[in-house]
């Protein structure tokens, strides 16, 4: 072959290899994923097929599901929800400034209180609290008040301090997280117009904590509703200890669990749509979140 | 310099472990005078500034401004260190503009210059908004007002935080770099405030690296290095005819 003959062979094959803007596009196929998701359906129908013939009284799911009793414990959990979460945001506040301070016996405390009371399971510390009577028989300053410590350690009192303080010790760290994601200018800034640290923690640190903060907090009060149930073990009557009572009277179990299942799930699903909100107001003057919305 | 004198600074030292930042530094800015600090990055110029306002504790030395010493007080032979709330106290009388604007992002123009005015010095509300508006408007960005510092551009943000800080009707105010941060194009703009402010009769210290600012506006010029004062005088002397080899070493480079 010449020179001559090999170029002109070439420009020709180019001319036609380059024009392909006319061809149709085949999509390739996902033969894996069509695979994977009917074996999902399968496996759904299944279940749901098992539920339809299971021995499940459906009519008293309906019946409980309004029971007067069932929802004075769903008010009861509610309740333990936000007076647990309550002290335990105060704390982890609190737990989290005096871990940052330059206070070497603060922060020391701070870090012995999470190390302790994130060390122990919930239920055991609430059943510490409800049990304190065995080792304080009363509380009180000695000689100013004094009262029988099994007439203020009731069900309710135990849960929230148990459910609390325990909370309190993730909530510092989530809190901690929050402060430290703070720009140090910010500090400063707020130095040099003359605030003082309190005010600047308030009206400018811990709005933009909150930000970063948000987000998990909004998961541990989920995560709270649900923990709640440990106090039915110190017979705090909520939703799904009242649940427990109506089932050891008709021996309904499923039944009344699918009911207390079923109001958990509102109510997380109501908290999820309220954290949105929350987010979205700390969450002003953020280009991120506005981009989004 | 025979005014007043606003800020006195005295064998001012500053030691970060083993590293000496600041190095028996002296300064004196007279009332209604800008004075530049110009010199290579590491020579101490913020490290000065940050301890007139008390960001730093110095480590020797002493600075009063408006005749208040800065940080102690004074008993006897004895100097106290001052609490929490008197530092707070004296940092009203001293504005910062930072390098990196440090706005508050949760706050819109606005409410960034009533903040001090409002939860620092207890000025009432819509005085303190009437006053933030005609702040604004001197900066030139009145119809931002309510614009999230995300909104602006940095020499929007600049401007809004000299804004901020004239609000506090400061003694002085302090510039840690203010362009440094900023696009080529949007230093001119912040700079023409700063110029104004000048005019206006307000006591400045500006950590500089824009000679031109410097020769135009700058009342006296002080040239660190390595944490010393080098040399320091009228900006038109320093600047043109630097009586340090070392001075006119770094004009040199800075200009080419």
């Amino acid at each position: 072959m010449t020179t001559a003959s090999l170029t002109s062979s070439m420009s020709s094959t180019a001319e036609t290899k380059y024009e392909i803007a006319h061809l149709r596009l085949v999509p390739k196929r996902h033969v894996g994923r069509m695979v994977a998701a009917a074996a999902v359906l399968v496996l759904l129908a299944a279940l749901v097929r098992a539920f339809s013939v299971g021995q499940i009284e459906w009519s008293y799911v309906r019946d409980f599901l309004f029971a007067p009793a069932i929802l004075d414990g769903l008010a009861n959990t509610l309740l333990m929800t936000v007076a647990a979460m309550c002290l335990g945001i105060v704390l982890g506040v609190i737990v989290a400034i005096m871990r940052i301070s330059g206070n070497p016996v603060l922060s020391s405390i701070a870090i012995g209180y999470v190390w302790i009371f994130r060390g122990a399971p919930a239920l055991l510390q609430l059943m510490l609290w409800f049990n304190l009577a065995l080792i304080f028989p009363t509380l009180g300053i000695p000689g100013l008040f004094e009262m029988r410590t099994v007439d203020v350690m009731t069900p309710f009192v135990a849960a929230v301090l148990g459910l609390g303080i325990s909370q309190g010790a993730y909530t510092s760290e989530v809190v901690r997280s929050g402060l430290l994601s703070v720009d140090s200018g910010q500090y400063e800034a707020a130095r040099t117009i003359g605030m003082t640290q309190m005010l600047m923690l308030r009206r400018i640190v811990l709005p933009q904590a909150m930000r970063v903060m948000v987000p998990p907090i909004g998961n541990e009060v989920i995560g709270m509703v649900k923990l709640t149930s440990l106090a039915s073990v110190i017979q705090y009557s909520e939703i799904l200890h009242n649940a427990q009572i109506i089932y050891f009277a008709n021996t309904r179990v499923l039944e009344l669990l699918l009911v207390a299942s079923f109001w958990y799930l509102a109510v997380v699903s109501v908290l999820s749509i309220g954290q949105h909100y929350i987010e979205r107001y700390f969450g002003r003057g953020s280009k991120s979140i506005r981009s989004s919305i | 310099m025979n005014q007043d004198i606003l800020v006195k600074a005295i064998d001012v030292t500053k030691n970060y472990g083993h590293f000496r930042a600041l190095d028996k530094v002296g300064l004196e800015v007279a009332r209604g005078e800008v004075s530049c600090i110009i010199g290579p990055s590491g020579s101490g110029k913020s490290t000065l500034l940050r301890c007139i306002n008390l960001l730093e504790r110095m480590d020797g030395g002493a600075i009063w401004v408006n005749d208040e010493l800065i940080g102690y007080r004074r008993d006897g032979n004895n100097l106290h260190e001052i609490s929490d709330a008197e530092i707070s106290r004296q940092r009203r009388r001293i504005g910062m503009v930072f390098q990196r604007f440090n706005l508050f992002p949760h706050k819109t123009a606005l409410e960034n210059i009533i903040e001090g005015p409002v939860q620092v010095l207890g000025e009432a509300v819509n005085e303190a908004r009437e006053r933030a508006m005609a702040l604004l408007e001197r900066v030139g960005l009145a119809d931002k007002a309510n614009h999230y510092p995300s909104e602006l551009s940095g020499g929007q943000q600049q401007r809004v935080a000299i804004a901020r800080a004239m609000g506090m009707r400061p003694d002085l105010i302090l510039f840690d770099e203010p362009t440094s941060a900023l696009d080529p194009e949007l230093v001119s703009e912040v700079l023409d405030v700063m110029r104004n402010l000048a005019a206006s009769g307000m006591t400045m210290i500006v950590v500089t690296h824009e000679l031109g600012f410097a020769r135009n506006v700058a009342n006296t010029v002080t040239f660190m290095e390595a944490g010393k004062v080098v040399e320091t005088g009228l900006a038109s002397e320093v600047l043109s005819a630097p009586r340090s080899a070392r001075t006119a070493e770094f004009i040199k480079a800075v200009h080419s």
